[in-house]
């Protein structure tokens, strides 16, 4: 499971620099590297768009995995050309920008929209696996997420809109429901298709969500 | 109107529904002028929600309407725009205002409307939709409280006969009877064979059929449809039929398809009855009545 992300608009970058002239270039050697969004090429593709439009790079690096407890000693290793930069720019989904954006109080930027988590299905295309709901029905639906699969998230079976096996929203799209119905019949479990699916609980963990495990 | 839609749907009868788009704007002379046509001439008039998710009056206020003109609406009531609170306020709006009829829907897409980056709720779906109906019925609401006066509702859905596959339309159609719908009234239909064998096998449950009939005016029309709206299909025959018309009578072939089509499904007595869409030609609805052989209704 990855974080799937998408560059940003250079105009977008721009906007949100204007006035920082002097920026630093973090980039993810984890999900951004795989998306091509965040690892090394596009790290330095950014660096020479930036020195186009006039800034200053005062360095960059990709940390190994910019969500995790490492981040603070990769970036120590490059506190020179940090402390000298206006802010960060930030190439990771925002898991990694939050956790830069924590470090030292310098402006963090995101270079990237984090899009979802989700799983490669072939190389370079990605679909949503989980919206960490808090109640999991993967059970009941043959380990074909409704939440995620269908553009409505329904739980009782399939919309209308649904027409040989495709989604209303967008004919390339499969309806998960006609998904969800043909493996629970391979597998003799209709039944549980025709189960009553009470409304989900929108607030299992509210907002902001926190919770202790241990 | 003489009775309600529920009397009207025990009563026996070939039970005859419409139904009427709100406007896009506060203008509220057309709708007014089709209520007025179809008030005194069908047993229900729907009113739809934000159809193909394009932002208009609203459901509710096209009830009012029909309540104000003496007609009985079907308050038509999608998931898509409202969350479980909104959903069970505007159903105590619509009890205390005289409206008894609910058509419960998922709702389209957003992404397919003219809201393009709106939030879809869907928070719940017509099955839970309907469940809360009944819930509320009993006097209580999603929360576990109590209301101070409850409502009573004689609750619909609909089904798509015509979906590929159908299988995965069927169990959702048996759990809306499990939750408490009394009639469907089914996506539009156009092979009848087809729609017989529907028939046969949603005869077994006790819920009131309204076959769809949504009013074809041009060859172009009905390919389009073939094309771009699921589980409608319209057969090569009809759409031959349409394209023989001489040029501007493609609507009174139309009428006469949709009129013959009526008239089978109630000569024949194939379903209870019949829900007429005419997407903004309802003027029409009483020529489709009478190429049927029926004349008035109320």
């Amino acid at each position: 499971m990855k974080s799937i992300t998408r560059q940003k608009s250079l105009d977008d970058v721009e906007q949100q620099i204007e006035g920082l002239e002097r920026v630093y270039i973090i980039g993810c050697g984890t999900c951004a590297t795989m998306t091509n969004t965040g690892g090394r090429e596009q790290v330095l593709d950014m660096k020479e768009r930036l020195q186009e439009l006039g800034k200053t790079v005062t360095g960059w690096t990709v940390i190994p995995t910019a969500c995790d407890e490492m981040t603070e000693v990769s970036l120590q290793e490059n506190n020179g050309a940090i402390q000298s930069a206006d802010c960060l720019l930030v190439m990771s989904c925002a898991l990694g920008v939050q956790k830069v954006g924590a470090y030292n109080g310098k402006p963090v930027i995101p270079a990237l929209d984090t899009l979802f988590i989700g799983v490669e299905d072939e190389p370079g295309y990605f679909h949503e696996a989980c919206d960490q709901c808090g109640q999991c029905v993967l059970g009941y639906t043959a380990g074909i997420c409704p939440i995620t699969a269908c553009h409505k998230g329904l739980l009782n079976g399939p919309c209308g809109g649904t027409n040989n096996g495709k989604c209303e929203v967008d004919k390339e799209k499969d309806c998960a429901w006609t998904l969800i119905y043909e493996r629970l019949k391979k597998q003799g479990r209709l039944d549980l298709m025709k189960k009553y699916q009470p409304p989900k609980n929108s607030q299992v963990v509210p907002r902001p969500r926190a919770t202790r495990i241990l | 109107m003489a009775q309600s839609f529920k009397e009207a749907l025990n009563s026996g009868k070939f039970i005859i529904s419409s139904e009427i788009g709100p406007p896009k704007g506060t203008n509220l002379e057309k709708m007014r002028h089709h209520i007025d046509i179809l008030k005194d001439l069908v047993d229900g008039i729907n009113v739809t929600d934000h159809q193909s998710s394009v932002m208009r009056f609203p459901s509710i206020g096209g009830c009012l309407e029909i309540k104000e003109h003496g007609g009985e609406p079907i308050l038509q009531m999608t998931c898509r725009d409202r969350n479980q609170m909104a959903l069970q306020a505007e159903l105590l709006l619509a009890y205390t205002r005289g409206i008894r009829n609910v058509l419960c829907l998922t709702g389209d897409a957003i992404p397919i409307g003219d809201h393009k980056e709106a939030k879809g709720v869907f928070e719940l779906d017509s099955v839970q939709l309907l469940r809360t109906i009944r819930l509320m019925e009993s006097g209580k609401d999603m929360g576990g409280n109590d209301l101070d006066g409850a409502v009573e509702f004689c609750a619909g859905a609909i089904v798509t006969p015509e979906a590929n596959p159908i299988e995965p339309q069927l169990i959702k159609f048996e759990k809306k009877i499990e939750a408490g719908a009394e009639f469907i009234q089914t996506q539009a239909i156009y092979d009848l064979d087809n729609f017989g064998k529907f028939m046969d096998y949603a005869r077994q449950f006790p819920i009131k059929i309204l076959a769809g009939i949504v009013l074809l005016v041009s060859a172009r029309m009905a390919k389009y449809m073939n094309e771009n709206v699921p589980g409608i299909f319209v057969p090569q025959n009809l759409i031959d039929e349409l394209a023989s018309a001489p040029k501007g009578e493609a609507i009174n072939k139309g009428i006469e398809i949709a009129g013959r089509m009526i008239a089978t499904l109630k000569n024949d007595s194939i379903c209870d009855g019949v829900h007429i869409m005419a997407i903004g030609r309802e003027e029409v609805v009483p020529d489709i009545l009478a190429a049927a052989g029926i004349n008035g209704h109320a």
